[in-house]
């Protein structure tokens, strides 16, 4: 203790002398280093975990691991600074995280004047219901005097009465200081809605005694795009990510998958060649190999992989595809061409 | 005269058979009639105060172990049986990150020598009756912090250039303070002007380095500004011509000065030596460690760094010298002003603000520091408290055998002011103990933060996952701060050599 005690002070004394060392780009320092450094999420169901073999999994996670497959052709490159969520931002900011992948939303103070940058949009929330199915109710406008628990003093209260307002509805609310007695009291039956962020509500519903007695409507209330951050002022770096993001909604538009990746290499579609680095030199543009995409590919899979993996289906969480469908199956998952 | 008894009557020649008491008065029943039903209110009292017990106990037991569920894969084990109790497949499965966090598996050995070692030698520290207590307490609070830190970390730190060269410089600039150590402050400073110019120049240089930027040479593999050798030069100049005072005095407790100086460098040379040598161990970041292993780590530092620290602070606010007082009462009344969760998220938040990009402390060495200074403002408090109740006597008796006032302080003073404070120190360690789950808001992972992480796995999450982990994390809190509360009161009883007043 004694030694580590004088090398902070130690330390305080030479940083202030080492303030002039200007720092390289990110992309630079990540290649150097040999890692990234990402922030991700202390503990959230479906995209940022600890499973019982100390992996780290989920959306969020994935995509971290995926931008360690474009710089480095191995996700194991990637090292997870679990922040809370009023240390994030910080985090970032300081250096001590390369990328923030932390389901946090973007807005636009959080793109402009905290001077950080939003690459993408991994997963579009927003604020949904939760009713039991012996209501018979399947869409939200039907919820005409229905009662609704919540929580206090959170913008999803103020949702809330904003949209019954907009659609001429009237409600009641049975509000709550923790989400925990939020969920029981709808267990309870205290009321006939249960109501917060809609991947909330997939988490929530696997604690409930029976999950399938109650369904999530569809509709959603509120704009919550989660996504991926980094500093501003660093392009080369903002690019990677962003491209990594393109890349994986990319990836499954072509139907390119981590199963099928090496025949794509071979593939006669001008599109597919341009992904996998058969054409032209789009890797090499953004500081990487030609081979980028087909890395994350081959290790992480395409964005629709990894979202089945972490929410879909096959999870306990079931969550269906909705507004983060590809674009051209009518949700809002959509990426520019590479070429 | 003599034969008094024989001619007057019968005299008792030994003592009549004691009876044995009334049935009433002994025993289990005694003890219950004595205590919880001797009076129509403490009947009712404890009627009520029993159901009371049976009827959370019968609760407790009802939920976790006869509508609890044992075995099972996943969550559904848990949720497959309707109004099922405690999830304890979810405990066994997670089980090993409540204790080691993300500790890699294959290095797990590493985290249990440390913590059977540390068992093993704070038990023979805690029992009495067992010998050599100088030796265990030299490996308790020396070696062993020396020895979990490589073990843990792994050791190896490869500190850079500029960083020794930092220590190097302190450790010399520490020379200066000999002299007045030997021959008092006015006279030691009189002998040792040439050194303090020295010293001085060196210093300036060094604040002039933090605004001009200087040509750098190439030493040892990597870039060295002139001004750092500059610096480094000049104080070592300095530390020769203190030292030299020293060795070539015939004062004895000059040359006292002088090797306690140099065991103090050679201990400082030592450590970093260790802490910087590869023993071949897989380096483990603290951002894996977790759990148990974390709760104890903060707990232990804060706990074994407050002690002296707050022992130090406390003589300090009651010195007669103004400055070392002011010093500490403005470091106690400052560190007591403010929560233990700002300076958590000072330390986690603000600092690496401050920093330049890319210089960053370890998240758990911030943590560490933090809570060590703030236990050991609290500690100073509670020890001054145990000062303050020491008789006046008592120190002018000690003054009038001569003694100095380091030997007054170790040998009358604080053993007594010590000994009064022990309900009050164990109790400082205890809130010590259960505020560390405060790093949880900091992104550290202790007891609470690993079981809060585990049961979002969705492999787990039930309705019951929630309850059981949180009711596993108070038992282990509970295991911990109870055996302390429990040691604390068998040392003031073994301490109580007199001025016992009733009760305990």
């Amino acid at each position: 203790m004694k030694s580590t005690l004088l090398s902070l002070a130690l330390g305080v004394g030479l940083s202030v002398a080492a303030v002039s060392a200007a720092s390289a780009g990110t992309l630079d320092d990540v290649k150097a280093k040999g890692f990234i450094q990402c922030g991700s999420n202390t503990s959230l169901i479906g995209f940022g975990f600890p499973d019982e073999q100390n992996n780290w999994t989920g959306l969020d996670v994935d995509f971290c691991r995926a931008l360690a497959a474009a710089i480095f052709n191995d996700p194991t490159k990637v090292k997870f600074t679990p922040l809370s969520a009023k240390e994030r931002f910080t985090a970032l900011q300081s250096g001590e995280v390369d990328v923030l992948s932390r389901n946090t939303t973007w807005t636009m103070s959080r793109d402009t004047s905290l001077g950080l940058k939003f690459a993408g949009v991994m997963y579009y929330d927003g604020q949904g219901f939760l009713v039991k199915k012996s209501l018979g109710v399947n869409s939200a406008l039907k919820l005409n005097g229905a009662s609704v628990c919540t929580q206090t003093g959170t913008t999803t209260e103020l949702n809330l009465a904003d949209y019954f307002k907009a659609n001429n509805m009237t409600y009641q609310v049975v509000a709550f200081e923790k989400e925990e007695e939020v969920l029981k009291a709808y267990q309870d039956g205290r009321c006939d809605v249960y109501t917060t962020d809609q991947s909330g509500i997939y988490a929530q519903r696997l604690k409930l005694a029976n999950p399938d007695d109650h369904v999530v409507l569809p509709e959603i209330i509120s704009k919550e795009p989660l996504g991926p951050l980094v500093r501003q002022g660093d392009d080369a770096w903002f690019n990677v990510v962003k491209w990594t993001y393109y890349a994986l909604i990319n990836a499954e538009e072509l139907g390119i998958t981590s199963k099928n990746i090496e025949e794509m290499k071979n593939s006669a579609n001008p599109e597919v060649a341009r992904f996998v680095g058969k054409e032209g030199d789009f890797g090499t543009g953004i500081g990487l190999t030609n081979e980028w995409a087909a890395q994350i590919v081959k290790h992480v899979g395409n964005y629709g992989e990894i979202f089945d993996r972490n929410l879909g289906e096959g999870t306990q969480l079931k969550i269906a595809r909705g507004k983060n469908a590809l674009w051209n199956k009518g949700g809002l998952q959509y990426a520019p061409p590479i070429r | 005269m003599t034969d008094l008894s024989s001619s007057h009557g019968w005299v008792r020649t030994e003592d009549a058979k004691t009876l044995p008491p009334p049935p009433n008065t002994t025993g289990l029943t005694g003890w219950a009639l004595q205590n919880l039903f001797n009076s129509p209110l403490n009947t009712v009292l404890t009627i009520l105060g029993a159901a009371f017990v049976a009827w959370i106990g019968w609760g407790v037991i009802d939920w976790a172990l006869i509508r609890g569920v044992f075995t099972g894969e996943s969550r559904d084990a848990c949720v497959a049986v309707p109004d099922s109790g405690a999830c304890w497949p979810y405990v066994w499965a997670k089980f090993h990150q409540f204790i080691y966090g993300f500790y890699p598996f294959d290095q797990r050995w590493r985290v249990n020598i440390c913590f059977v070692v540390g068992a093993l030698a704070l038990a023979t520290m805690a029992i009495p009756s067992l010998p050599y207590k100088k030796w265990n307490a030299l490996f308790l609070l020396v070696i062993y912090p020396l020895m979990t830190f490589v073990l843990l970390t792994g050791g190896d730190l490869n500190l850079s250039v500029s960083t020794l060269l930092g220590i190097v410089g302190l450790l010399l600039l520490t020379a200066l303070v000999i002299p007045p150590l030997a021959f008092g402050i006015e006279e030691g400073i009189r002998r040792n002007r040439l050194a303090l110019a020295f010293a001085g120049v060196a210093i300036v240089i060094w604040l002039l380095s933090l605004f001009v930027s200087m040509p750098e040479v190439a030493i040892f593999g990597s870039f060295v500004s002139i001004s750092t050798l500059a610096i480094i030069g000049l104080l070592a100049i300095a530390a020769a011509l203190s030292a030299a005072h020293e060795a070539f005095s015939r004062d004895a407790s000059a040359r006292t000065a002088l090797l306690s100086w140099i065991g103090a460098c050679s201990a400082v040379i030592a450590v970093l030596l260790l802490v910087d040598t590869d023993f071949g161990l897989v380096p483990v970041e603290t951002q894996q460690w977790g759990g148990l292993l974390v709760t104890l780590v903060v707990a232990v530092t804060g706990i074994v760094a407050s002690l002296p620290l707050g022992t130090l602070l406390s003589l300090g606010r009651r010195s007669k010298m103004p400055v070392v007082r002011m010093f500490s009462v403005v470091f106690i009344e400052v560190w007591r002003g403010v929560p233990l969760i700002t300076v958590l998220f000072m330390a986690s938040i603000m600092l690496p603000l401050f920093m330049p990009e890319g210089v960053n402390f370890d998240k758990l060495l911030r943590a560490l520091v933090g809570t060590a200074l703030f236990s050991a403002a609290y500690m100073a408090e509670t020890v001054r408290g145990g000062l303050q109740a020491i008789p006046k006597g008592q120190y002018e008796a000690a003054q009038a055998l001569g003694l100095s006032y380091w030997k007054l302080m170790n040998l009358i003073v604080l053993p007594q002011a010590l000994k009064i404070v022990i309900p009050g120190i164990v109790n400082s360690f205890i809130s010590l103990f259960k505020d560390t789950t405060l790093v949880l808001i900091i992104g550290l992972f202790d007891v609470l933060g690993i079981v809060n992480a585990s049961f979002n796995d969705p492999k787990w999450v039930s309705p019951q996952t929630g309850t059981t982990a949180y009711f596993v994390a108070a038992l282990m809190f509970w295991v911990f701060c109870f055996g302390m509360s429990r040691y604390s009161i068998f040392m003031e009883r073994r301490l109580a050599t007199g001025h016992k007043r009733r009760g305990y």
